[in-house]
């Protein structure tokens, strides 16, 4: 398989009234064709923020994109004018949000919405794009397909909602999807239906696919790999089994903890994280994660909250160094090291 | 294993005849109404429809179900925020339906509500302290200035709280801390009755376990009974004795909660825990999920029958005919209202 998106030292600030706000913080991540990577992190942790930059979606101002590469195909996205950029947006690489109630137009209807970006990219007439758009909704599993074309947003439910948006993020066979919490607005039960949907249309249409959440149950069932994020930073990343069954990073660990389990019975305490997420208005030094940090704290480490630690790969991984994390300790060893 | 046993030692110091709320065949209708001028009402929405259930006094009763299912207007319903369209709700027994606005009062010194969103629930033009002590005032307790505020900050360190910030606004606080300011509030006429409207929904992940942890921790030394209103369907398992799952306006399942979780009896219930995914990828690749096709019917034109046969895997005839499938007890003190369960 061959790398298909490879990001390098992203940073994107906002320069708001209050101050500037340090989102994303050097991020950098490669994803290879067809694979899928789970972005997890809490609110405020630059997860939703890294993909829209990348999109070239970032507000600007008061954000902007201080530096980095964002390599697609052999081209920087981040170079790229506004209409070379949308000429990729939708076609190359899609976007479904969160809220489907916002992101979809109310005024205008459903078929129109998908219709625009076949239009556009792929040069249809209105009746070919009709039929595209009839099949894309049908294979969502949206039943009447064709008449419903003429419906508007609101005459949908909100699991029949996410099903119109992923139906518009796939019409041009996108090689890149990108799923910003798109499930987080939604019950369990239709949770279940979208996640299912998704991972048989990946496979049909072998997309490549970054899920973003704060869900790690959801990531865990889909993701390939994970990536954990805090304070605008990666913190621990490798394979979904890796992160999960052999978590070295004292937040992924904390995250972990901290969840109740369906299947087990919880008459333990869980176990919690102290203090909340951090002020992303304060410049970045250290560990994002140190005020709240129990390894720091036991082995009494002065270099967390001066020294950034490198992202890097954990002891014996298991070979393939794909497993990396940032911290100074490892918690599995129970050793802090280079202190 | 031993967790089990450790759940039913659990339940054991609760003594089973001491009911703190009955609740008893309860229906909340809100009218649908249309006309301009002269309003008529067209129809109802069926938010709660008819449920029957009792909690005992230390316990915390958990009701699970998805949006729109009523379990929110049953808890506010249960504390006459909003009157019951029909039955009857008895909180340590006294009638509640039936209550004037002044005896009700009286009444909410024992029973309180932690709301949602932290954000929206305090009012942003009060400080901490007056937040806190605004039940005291209403109730006319600790009429000495003093004494009260010594009062508000002993609540403030109790959930966690510095007490240096009493007099800080809402907006200084992140999240979690507004969340304790609300559990401050509701404890502040020492309650024994809290019905808990999803109080970690809008939390990050890394706070939600530490608002659970006081909640329990604050359980344990008051004694304090909760209604736990949730759909995080892990979260109450950790932190409920029993659980009711509701559906569409009436109760569907209930009984222990390990028991209900670990042997589903009602075909919703199977398929929303197995909807529910598991932080770990080793039991999620080997999971067999039920997917319930379609969507929640609307509770102002429910199905007739039993409300769960649009999208039930299993239904047949009788699903389809009145009256819906009563709840019985299919297994010790397991309740299920389904046709297929005899």
């Amino acid at each position: 398989m061959s790398v298909l998106l490879d990001v390098k030292d992203l940073i994107v600030r906002f320069y708001t009234q209050e101050g500037t706000v340090y989102a994303v913080n050097g991020v950098s991540f490669e994803l290879e064709e067809g694979e899928t990577l789970g972005i997890v992190g809490e609110s405020g942790s630059g997860k939703s923020v890294s993909s829209l930059a990348l999109m070239g979606l970032i507000p600007s101002p008061p954000g902007k994109v201080e530096s980095g590469t964002v390599m697609f195909e052999g081209r920087d996205l981040l170079t790229l004018k506004p209409d070379q950029m949308r000429l990729i947006r939708g076609k190359e690489i899609a976007m479904i949000f969160q809220d489907p109630m916002t992101s979809l137009n109310p005024v205008l209807t459903i078929g129109t919405q998908i219709t625009e970006s076949l239009k556009l990219h792929e040069g249809m007439n209105t009746s070919q794009s009709r039929k595209r758009a009839a099949d894309l909704l049908d294979m969502v599993g949206i039943p009447d397909a064709y008449r419903r074309l003429d419906d508007y947003p609101h005459q949908f439910s909100g699991g029949m909602r996410q099903r119109v948006m992923i139906a518009m993020g796939l019409s041009c066979n996108p090689k890149l999807l990108i799923a910003d919490e798109p499930t987080t607005a939604l019950d369990v039960t239709i949770q279940a239906q979208i996640i299912e949907l998704v991972k048989q249309l990946k496979d049909e249409f072998n997309m490549a696919m970054i899920w973003i959440t704060h869900d790690l149950g959801v990531v865990a069932g889909i993701a390939d790999r994970i990536q954990v994020m805090y304070g605008g930073r990666i913190m621990e990343s490798g394979s979904s089994h890796e992160v999960f069954g052999d978590s070295r990073h004292p937040y992924t660990e904390g995250l972990l903890g901290s969840l109740p389990r369906l299947d087990s019975s919880g008459e333990e305490k869980l176990t919690q994280i102290e203090g909340s997420p951090p002020d992303m208005r304060n410049e970045p030094s250290g560990c994002p994660f140190a005020p709240r940090c129990d390894v720091r704290e036991e082995f009494n480490l002065e270099k967390c909250w001066d020294q950034r630690p490198p992202l890097e790969t954990v002891a014996d991984d298991g070979g393939d160094g794909t497993h990396v994390m940032s911290c100074w300790a490892d918690i599995r060893e129970g050793v802090a090291e280079n202190v | 294993m031993s967790s089990q046993v450790m759940a039913r030692e659990k339940r054991k110091s609760l003594d089973e005849n001491d009911v703190i709320l009955e609740v008893t065949d309860l229906k909340k209708y809100f009218p649908i109404s249309a006309g301009i001028v002269f309003q008529r009402q067209v129809g109802a929405v069926r938010a709660v429809d008819g449920i029957s259930f009792h909690v005992i006094r230390g316990e915390t009763l958990g009701l699970v179900g998805e949006s729109g299912c009523g379990k929110s207007t049953t808890g506010r319903t249960i504390l006459q925020l909003y009157r019951p369209t029909e039955g009857s709700v008895r909180f340590e027994g006294q009638e509640l339906s039936t209550m004037s606005g002044n005896e009700l009062r009286q009444m909410r010194r024992r029973m309180q509500i932690i709301f949602q969103d932290p954000f929206a629930s305090l009012n942003p033009r009060m400080t901490v302290g007056s937040i806190v002590s605004e039940p005291l005032q209403i109730h006319k307790i600790y009429s000495n200035k003093k004494e009260r505020q010594q009062y508000v900050e002993a609540l403030m360190e109790k959930v966690g709280l510095n007490p240096y910030f009493i007099n800080r606004y809402p907006h200084e606080f992140s999240g979690g801390q507004r969340q304790r300011i609300g559990i401050a509030r509701a404890l502040a006429l020492e309650p024994s009755f809290i019905v808990a409207d999803e109080p970690i929904s809008a939390l990050d992940v890394s706070i939600q376990a530490q608002v659970v942890n006081l909640m329990e921790e604050l359980q344990d030394e008051l004694n304090l009974t909760y209604l736990f209103i949730a759909h995080d369907l892990s979260m109450v398992r950790h932190i409920c004795d029993r659980v009711a799952v509701m559906y569409l306006g009436k109760i569907v399942e209930l009984g222990p909660v390990d028991e209900v979780y670990d042997n589903p009896q009602h075909p919703y219930t199977q398929a929303l825990l197995s909807a529910v995914p598991v932080p770990d990828p080793q039991v999620e690749d080997s999971r067999q999920r039920i997917i319930i096709s379609g969507d929640l019917p609307s509770p102002a034109n429910p199905p007739t029958g039993c409300n769960f046969n649009t999208r039930c895997p299993v239904r047949f005839d009788l699903c389809f005919e009145e009256p819906d499938p009563p709840l019985i007890e299919a297994r010790p003190d397991h309740f299920v209202s389904c046709h297929r369960v005899t």
